[in-house]
């Protein structure tokens, strides 16, 4: 789908000469150390902050005038960030409201985003007035309402409680099921990105590069019992080795 | 404090959060005005006391039945100058309004701009206002163009300089949202800075209400107007030349009076706007 490749910096050298293929459908997880550039890589793919040089393709044709593929692309922050002034429905509401879609015409797909992660309740509720947790579906509810063909998480659930991290880890699963988005999900858990994905991108720092590149098989059906299956141990064991050698390559 | 309750269904559950209310009990609604009015009415009666106990003459220091009389007896005179005052007030903090949020945006659209600007903004502001009215008295067709210039000035600059800081203080990732999902600059103005700004343009309403009156007054000392069309401050004067202590009294309460109505207006409408969601106007429990 994607063929990406990109030099970046910036005084530091965040990323040298890394490429990745994205295929559609695929559930991506960029995994490394802190500091090997993957949010960088991830806010690039975004179009936030241009590549100092290399250049990232998009196979499909309606191109905006930054370079994006228009309206195919949904960003799922570090921080909830929503805004703070706003009602839940006004925050998912944004970005049809960007593109001039009213708020009647917006109404049954600003729902059915907040359906799917299970806050349909809570369209009138402020932010403030949420959990942490809450307010990370909000922000992936806003994420998925342009139905977009390429979902990119930066490391969004890395301030959650642990049970809240589980829970909607299987949200994403399911939404990555139900849309048949393309996901690259940021994260620093080599639990998580076994959990999640079907093909770990692992980075090492000092330059940001790609390190390995691991095609993971998983079931269909994951939940609980999968957890403390052998199948899934034996993945945290492969991504956590070829994490450790991405950070033993960074420091020699 | 406040009683929080839930129904049980509620409780322990998510969902409890967004429906508790707190409660305020009857008895403490009443007391939290009582308590004001009453010390308020305790000191006005001691100072009646005083006046009586120690025969104190009126044009020393008049007793409040005194100053009541005489805002009565010379409603006729104070109410023309009170109206003035007012109009030159409202009419300046609409003007600072409009003026400070306006250059604050245009400011904040290029770093160009604002560093072309920002010395003639500093020098305007760190200039004592009144030094500034006898040059604004040759130069303004009369006198009311005068003091309206000066009350502008002063209640311009603290919209102008918390707008700014508003506007500036936007979340970078709200920002980076806005980018990335193309929101034209416009866009991002209305639907992000301009929300995002409120809690800082509240505070700067507040105090420049507060200053516009000052301001109203302080220019009318200044430029020495008299006559008909005249404010209260001008009525300030003309009283205490003529030693006339109650009436003196009068023009202070309702200047006072004046103060209050814009603490509370301008209290209400940052309540008004912010209630919902900004950290200021929320009560804080533990």
């Amino acid at each position: 789908m994607q063929n990406v490749t990109k030099v970046f910096s910036n005084g530091t050298l965040a990323l040298k000469d890394m490429s990745l293929d994205v295929r559609p459908g695929e559930f991506i997880s960029l995994l490394g150390p802190s500091g090997c550039g993957k949010s960088t890589a991830l806010r690039i793919i975004a179009g936030l902050g241009d590549a100092s040089s290399g250049s990232i393709d998009w196979p499909s044709s309606k191109i905006n005038a930054k370079g994006l593929p228009e309206g195919d692309v949904g960003f799922v922050f570090q921080e909830p960030t929503l805004m703070p002034w706003s009602t839940v429905f006004g925050n998912v509401h944004l970005p049809l409201k960007l593109r001039g879609v009213s708020k009647s015409a917006a109404r049954q797909k600003v729902m059915e985003g907040l359906e799917s992660v299970g806050l349909a309740d809570f369209a009138d509720a402020y932010p403030r007035e949420l959990s942490g947790g809450m307010k990370m579906r909000v922000s992936i509810a806003r994420a998925i309402v342009t139905r977009p063909k390429l979902l990119l998480m930066d490391e969004p659930f890395a301030a959650l409680d642990e049970i809240t991290r589980q829970k909607l880890n299987d949200d994403v699963l399911k939404l990555w099921e139900q849309f048949g988005v393309t996901v690259i999900f940021v994260t620093h858990s080599v639990y998580e990105s076994a959990y999640l994905s079907n093909r770990i991108v692992v980075m090492r720092a000092r330059p940001g590069q790609v390190y390995a590149d691991l095609e993971v098989v998983q079931p269909r059906v994951r939940d609980g019992a999968y957890r403390t299956s052998e199948s899934y141990r034996a993945i945290c064991q492969t991504v956590s080795d070829t994490l450790q050698g991405a950070i033993h390559s960074a420091e020699s | 404090m406040a009683e929080v309750t839930a129904t049980p269904s509620e409780k322990g559950t998510d969902a409890a959060v967004a429906v508790l209310r707190p409660r305020v009990s009857i008895n403490e609604k009443i007391l939290r005005i009582v308590i004001p009015i009453l010390a308020l009415a305790t000191g006005i009666a001691l100072w009646q006391w005083a006046i009586v106990a120690n025969e104190v003459p009126r044009y020393i220091l008049p007793s409040p039945v005194d100053a009541a009389t005489a805002l009565y007896t010379d409603w006729g005179t104070l109410w023309p100058a009170l109206v003035v005052t007012l109009r030159i007030t409202f009419m300046a903090l609409a003007l600072a309004l409009i003026g400070g949020v306006t250059l604050a945006i245009i400011l904040v659209q290029s770093r160009w701009i604002e560093l072309t600007l920002y010395p003639f903004a500093v020098i305007l502001q760190v200039t004592p206002m009144i030094a500034v009215a006898p040059l604004l008295l040759i130069y303004a067709p009369d006198t009311q163009t005068a003091l309206l210039i000066c009350a502008f000035i002063v209640a311009f600059f603290p919209i102008l300089s918390n707008m700014v800081q508003g506007l500036k203080s936007v979340d970078h990732n709200l920002l980076n949202l806005f980018e990335l999902y193309g929101a034209r600059s416009w866009q991002a103005l209305l639907f992000l800075k301009i929300p995002a700004s409120m809690p800082y343009f509240m505070a700067g309403l507040r105090i420049g209400g507060g200053l516009s009156l000052i301001a109203a007054v302080v220019a009318e000392f200044a430029a020495g107007s008299a006559g008909q069309g005249s404010g209260l401050a001008f009525r300030l004067l003309e009283s205490q030349y003529r030693l006339n202590l109650p009436r003196l009294f009068a023009a202070l309460i309702l200047l006072c009076c004046t103060g209050i109505a814009i603490f509370a207006l301008t209290s209400f409408i940052s309540w008004l706007t912010l209630h919902r969601w900004h950290e200021s106007a929320i009560r804080r429990e533990n």
